[in-house]
């Protein structure tokens, strides 16, 4: 498709010490018809006001600071052209749903890297350390891609209602895919111990596979099958 | 990780397994009266309550008002928790989601007791 010269974008503003609501802004940015990435557009807007607040750092895909709500669908603002994102000349822009308002698009994340640490994301090994490291077969390798890959930007999590609703109990997808990175390493000695953790109709059983955190995630993951490998194994040791 | 002492079973796996194992045991009835109704054009009162006076039938029958009522606990008290909670209701929720988790708990068992005189009423 092609894009306007000048291109129409809404995006929700909030500064709670000067704001009583939050309010949808409309700016007219001139983009030249070029299909940037949206981070470009959100730069050129900051150009115009200086007072618009996001979050970014890497600027390609790698660090996932810039998870917002563009044109309805969570996503990396770095690595989303606006071809694909821009309906009639126009784009709206929103911060991630479901968390709470620091100021514009930036969202506290406070809740969902709570539920990242409970999942105890990191490799535990009551065995004696070995000489050197404990090694693994490239078979036990493979396992865990698909896996390592997240860089917890939050768009799968923000993106499901389970989540919405209860993102106090219910771990949300990003936070389930690093539990079963570390259920399936073959390195970890704790997998029983996880899997007790997570045995409660809310950790893991609020997810009622309707693959929302499939379809956002920038890096091409699948939370979903991830969580039906861990009741898969819960299922084994339980039953 | 989370404590809940109102769900079906304590366990968030033995809750999401007997939902599946109601699920399967509800579908296996409906699919079956229907095929019975199906397969028994012009069918009348007497041939209903003959299938229905077989030991089999009521076996099945009171299996699936079991599988029906734990079904129904389990789905509902999953709507009460994710949509009756303070992120919609305040200070109310709590008070509010008790009561219709009550409420739904009180229907639930006089279903099942009038379906149990039903069935062994005929």
């Amino acid at each position: 498709m092609t894009l306007p010269k000048i291109l129409q974008v809404s995006v929700y503003r909030y500064n709670p010490d000067v704001n009583s609501a939050p309010f949808m802004q409309d700016f007219n940015v001139d983009i030249d018809g070029k299909d940037m990435m949206v981070l470009d557009v959100l730069a050129l807007i900051k150009e115009q006001d200086e007072s618009m607040s996001y979050r970014r750092s890497c600027r390609e895909g790698v660090c996932g600071s810039d998870g917002m709500n563009i044109a309805g669908k969570n996503g990396l603002a770095c690595i989303t052209p606006l071809s694909t994102v821009v309906k009639n000349g126009k784009l709206v822009i929103r911060p991630l749903p479901g968390l709470p308002i620091i100021r514009d698009l930036a969202v506290d994340m406070s809740i969902f890297y709570k539920q990242y640490e409970k999942v105890q994301p990191y490799l535990q090994n009551d065995t004696p350390a070995p000489g050197i490291e404990r090694l693994q077969s490239p078979a036990d390798r493979e396992k865990l891609d698909g896996l390592y890959e997240c860089i917890l930007c939050a768009c799968c999590s923000t993106g499901c209602p389970s989540f919405w609703w209860n993102p106090d109990k219910f771990l949300g997808p990003a936070a389930l895919l690093q539990a079963y990175r570390f259920l399936a390493d073959t390195r970890d000695t704790q997998t029983q111990e996880r899997l007790a953790r997570l045995d409660d109709p809310f950790s893991v059983f609020r997810c009622h596979n309707i693959m929302n955190c499939v379809n956002v995630c920038p890096k091409g993951l699948n939370p979903t099958r991830a969580i039906g490998h861990i009741r898969e194994m819960l299922l084994q040791s339980g039953t | 990780m989370v404590t809940n002492v109102t769900n079906f079973s304590r366990s968030g796996l033995y809750d999401w397994m007997a939902q599946r194992v109601t699920a399967v045991v509800l579908a296996a009835y409906s699919l079956f009266l229907l095929g019975y109704i199906l397969a028994n054009p012009g069918m009348g009162y007497a041939e209903w309550q003959g299938l229905f006076a077989n030991s089999w039938m009521r076996i099945f029958s009171l299996m699936s008002l079991v599988a029906l009522s734990a079904h129904a606990w389990i789905g509902l008290w999953s709507v009460t928790t994710d949509y009756l909670t303070p992120m919609t209701l305040g200070k109310w929720a709590t008070g509010v989601r008790f009561l219709v988790q009550a409420l739904c708990g009180v229907i639930m068992f006089v279903l099942f007791v009038w379906g149990v005189q039903i069935l062994w009423g005929i």
